[in-house]
């Protein structure tokens, strides 16, 4: 399994290009090759959803993605969610509203949320539940996580 | 002068929060150093069985792997000792770092690879060839027991509590109740999987451990005795800790792996664990099988209680020896007056992954015991289950209530309460009769919905003791340097703020140190909802004295007394007279030896925070869904001291004793093959099963055993939901006592239809 293949990743704007095996995922690429540790891995079989990142504006999941997929796609993470020392709004919201607790999903949480408020501003309430339903989280019971999405999605709104 | 901020009692901002917004974290799996090693664990695929071979040939020869282990290269390492609650009899059950000649549950370590990368390693894995011989597997606890080796039996011992005549109760008794119940098994799951990277750093001659958590004092204390060292050449580091619950943190067989290899091979060893490896491999939880019964007066008051419980360990006896069985045991009686009780408890292994603790251990269970019994008791006198529960609670003027029985070390004392004033406050909340009249007219036509009240009591605050040292750095920073760990509850804000409040500084400016073994001597970790009690406490005291050192100090230099001096903000003001302030940095900095004091908080007892829950579920006769639509719980705290975390606590504990009560279950087939080894065999809530909640935050029993009146808030959240869920499912079938099982999974909800 030593077919390495080159490879550039766009993590937040920056180009990586490293050499990876077909069989290494995504998430292991930018954590391991681009030193990216902000995404998370919680189940590494897809439920979880620790390890969501916005590859060319749609939420994926990061485990369940070859990062040979991934070659020359715009990928954002957690780690380019902020604008210097300005949080962005999610970020602000889950502290505001105590939406973490012990922090492990929460990247995941916000790539979610992010990126499906950016395609969809205007989605109800009980569609943004069923998104929000689609990551774990074993801390928090999720009624923070909830109400922070929620603060955040009218923030962005009016931006 | 300016205002004094006080910080306790308002839910400020986390001070944890910045850095895991910013995906800055450190948890386990981020730490690396040069020149690693990766580690993977070959497990034994099969529940219970002679090891007849371990072929490593292949593994050894697959390029990239550096070394391969088994039994016979970690024979001089001892078994995992106890942590707590470790009877003398329970020793010949504990776990082995690897397999030798028999493994007793799938996923259990038989072999480890070392090599150079997660893949490989993992590859390597996959060629270790085992050969195992078959032997029956037991399963079930409550079964007559089997061998365990040579004359040793599966009953590794039995719990015994009792206080009080039990059998002339029961004699006596005008009526008895008798159920049989059974608790699932299920465990915390943390979302970060457990992870250990060792370092041995020769030039000190110091093992390091990376991802450390919960405990990491005795940890280390105890990685020292197993491998020989002195423990001042064993360091523990903590870094972010993505969930505790009870599981994380113990010693399992892999942190001493990391350790054994990192000082054989002179080279860092990482470890971290997949999901699969920690459904089958961390600890597990919680399995209990009971049969209880109560002697009842003419007006449904309880006589006397006995129980008779399986719990279901698992295949060794892992670090928290017989603490679960024996909380389960001293806990059960709650909040009612029980005149006479008596609890058996037989520890019972099994071919499954062992267990522990899991938030609320022992009492998730006995709670769902004792309130399954409180509502058997309404239905046989016909009377609603507030009104039963109201005529055996313990009264307030009873209080401090000796219960008569011990656990953990100490005696069982309920330091304060008013059970039936909180009762009444949930009730409220719930707007219960209003409720009731809902869902009766709702029954009448035709849906299945129902509600029930559970009430149980807590404990918290377990000493002996928490050391705290406070430095004032020259740069203005605080240091709370504490021997407790954060696993994710928000130790550093609610640390900082009772020092904030003490002292007389902004809690922002005040950095809590935990889990690192290099800066405090000693220290008891995270656990039993401890820390805000102990460790807030020694932080009180610390900051107390080191506020008087302040004011000495500063008199001097100011040339007035201390008397007429006060810290506020951080600076030193004069209280009535004009006249120059002095920032506390700038004393520090004048003085040599800087700024600091250490003081201990030292209890032998515990605390009991104490709650009710309330819930109403509507249970879906076709699929057998149970949604939970409305939830209240009110929380006796004593003194909350960041509303908002301790509404959080709760909430994420009910999060969890929701997925107990419905959804997750470690099931295994006959034969001892795990079945519950992904998150979409181990259902964990999502966001659409979490009810909303109301939680009501009491502070109407300060503890009187220390002086801010503090309770823990950890396990409140998980403790009677079970119970509770289970109370408004038989309404909702109209069919008392029919729930005898967690979790009520569709399946089992069907069935009972």
């Amino acid at each position: 399994m030593n077919n390495k293949s080159n490879i550039t990743l766009t993590i937040n704007g920056r180009d990586h290009t490293i050499a990876v095996e077909p069989r290494r995922t995504l998430v292991d690429a930018i954590r391991e090759d681009c030193g990216q540790t902000g995404t998370h891995i919680g189940c590494e079989h897809g439920i979880c959803g620790a390890c969501t990142v916005i590859v060319d504006g749609e939420p994926v999941r990061s485990c369940l993605m070859f990062a040979v997929q991934a070659d020359g796609r715009k990928i954002r993470t957690v780690e380019g969610l902020a604008s210097g020392d300005k949080l962005h709004p999610m970020q602000q919201a889950f502290m505001d509203h105590h939406g973490l607790q012990c922090g492990f999903c929460t990247p995941g949480f916000l790539m979610l949320a992010v990126g499906v408020l950016e395609r969809e501003p205007d989605m109800s309430d009980s569609d943004l539940l069923d998104v929000l339903s689609s990551n774990l989280c074993r801390c928090t019971g999720y009624q923070n996580i909830i109400k922070a999405v929620r603060a955040a999605a009218k923030e962005m709104r009016t931006r | 002068m300016s205002t004094k901020q006080k910080f306790v009692g308002r839910s400020v901002p986390r001070l944890e929060d910045r850095l895991l917004l910013l995906g800055q974290g450190r948890f386990a799996a981020d730490i690396s150093f040069a020149g690693q090693w990766q580690m993977r664990v070959v497990r034994s695929p099969v529940a219970h069985g002679k090891i007849k071979s371990i072929d490593i040939q292949a593994a050894v020869g697959l390029p990239g792997v550096r070394a391969v282990w088994t039994h016979v290269d970690t024979a001089h390492i001892p078994h995992i000792p106890f942590r707590l609650t470790g009877f003398k009899t329970l020793e010949p059950y504990q776990q082995p770092v690897l397999a030798k000649n028999v493994v007793r549950y799938v996923g259990e370590p038989v072999a480890v690879i070392f090599a150079e990368d997660t893949y490989v390693a993992e590859d390597a894995a996959d060629l270790v060839r085992l050969s195992i011989e078959h032997l029956p597997a037991i399963i079930f606890a409550a079964e007559e027991p089997g061998i365990y080796e040579r004359q040793l039996t599966t009953e590794a011992g039995v719990v015994q509590k009792s206080y009080g005549d039990v059998d002339a109760a029961f004699r006596n008794a005008p009526a008895v109740v008798s159920l049989e119940l059974s608790i699932g098994r299920h465990s915390g799951v943390p979302l970060e999987t457990r992870g250990a990277i060792a370092r041995y750093d020769e030039a000190h001659d110091i093992l390091e451990l990376h991802g450390a958590a919960k405990v990491p004092h005795w940890n280390r204390d105890t990685l020292a005795q197993m491998l020989h060292r002195n423990k001042e050449s064993v360091q523990l580091y903590e870094g972010h800790v993505g969930g505790g619950f009870g599981i994380r943190g113990e010693i399992y067989p892999e942190d001493i792996l990391v350790c054994a290899a990192a000082l054989k091979f002179r080279r860092p060893v990482k470890w971290v664990e997949d999901r699969r490896e920690h459904l089958i491999a961390a600890n597990h939880s919680r399995e209990q099988h009971h049969r209880v019964s109560a002697a009842v007066d003419a007006q449904g008051c309880i006589l006397g209680i006995e129980d008779e419980f399986f719990h279901d360990n698992g295949a060794y006896m892992r670090t928290h020896a017989a603490t679960v069985p024996d909380l389960a045991a001293a806990m059960l009686p709650g909040p009612y007056r029980v005149p006479a009780y008596r609890a058996i408890g037989h520890i019972r292994l099994t071919n499954k992954t062992p267990c522990g603790t899991y938030r609320a251990p022992g009492r998730y269970e006995s709670t769902f015991v004792r309130e399954r019994l409180l509502d058997a008791i309404a239905a046989k006198f016909g009377l609603d289950g507030v009104e039963i529960r109201k005529r055996n609670l313990v009264d307030r003027k009873e209080m401090p209530y000796s219960l008569g029985l011990d656990t953990l070390g100490t005696k069982v004392v309920y330091d304060s309460g008013d059970y039936a004033l909180l009762l009444k406050k949930a009730l409220k909340a719930a707007r219960w009769d209003e409720l009731q009249k809902k869902l009766r007219k709702r029954r009448q036509s035709g849906e299945k919905v129902g509600a029930g009240v559970a009430i149980f009591v807590e404990k918290s605050g377990l000493g002996p003791f928490d050391t705290v040292r406070i430095e004032v750095k020259p740069d203005g920073t605080v240091e709370v340097i504490t021997g407790v760990a954060s696993i994710g509850q928000g130790v550093e804000t609610v640390i900082a703020q009772i020092c904030a409040d003490t002292l007389g500084v902004d809690y922002a400016n005040i950095r809590v140190i935990h889990g690192q073994t290099n800066r405090i001597a000693r220290g008891m970790g995270a656990f039993a909802s401890r820390v805000t009690v102990m460790c807030g406490e020694a932080t009180r005291l610390a900051a107390t004295k080191l506020r008087a050192r302040v004011l000495r100090a500063a008199a001097e230099l100011m040339q007035t007394k201390a008397e007429s001096l006060d810290i506020v903000n951080g600076e030193i003001v004069r209280v009535s007279a004009p006249g120059p302030s002095m920032p506390m940095a700038e004393l520090a900095r004048a003085r040599p030896d800087g700024l600091s004091a250490e003081d201990t908080f030292e209890s032998t007892h515990m605390v009991y925070p104490y709650g009710a829950h309330v819930a109403a579920v509507r249970v879906d006769p076709e699929t057998g869904n149970v949604a939970v639509e409305r939830y209240v719980v009110a929380y006796e705290i004593g003194r909350a001291v960041n509303p908002k975390l301790v509404e959080g606590q709760i909430t994420g504990g009910l999060a969890q004793g929701v997925g107990g009560a419905l959804f997750e279950e470690f099931r295994y087939d006959k034969n001892g093959e795990p079945l519950s080894v992904t998150f979409a065999d181990y259902l964990m809530p999502t966001a659409r099963e979490v009810p909303e909640i109301s939680v009501v935050i009491c502070e109407d029993a300060p503890s009187p055993l220390n002086p801010l009146g503090l309770k823990g808030a950890g396990e409140g959240g998980a403790n009677p939901v079970g119970a509770v869920i289970a109370s408004a499912i038989d309404e909702a079938l109209q069919c008392p006592g029919a729930v005898t099982q967690l979790p009520v999974t569709p399946q089992r909800l069907r069935a009972l239809m």
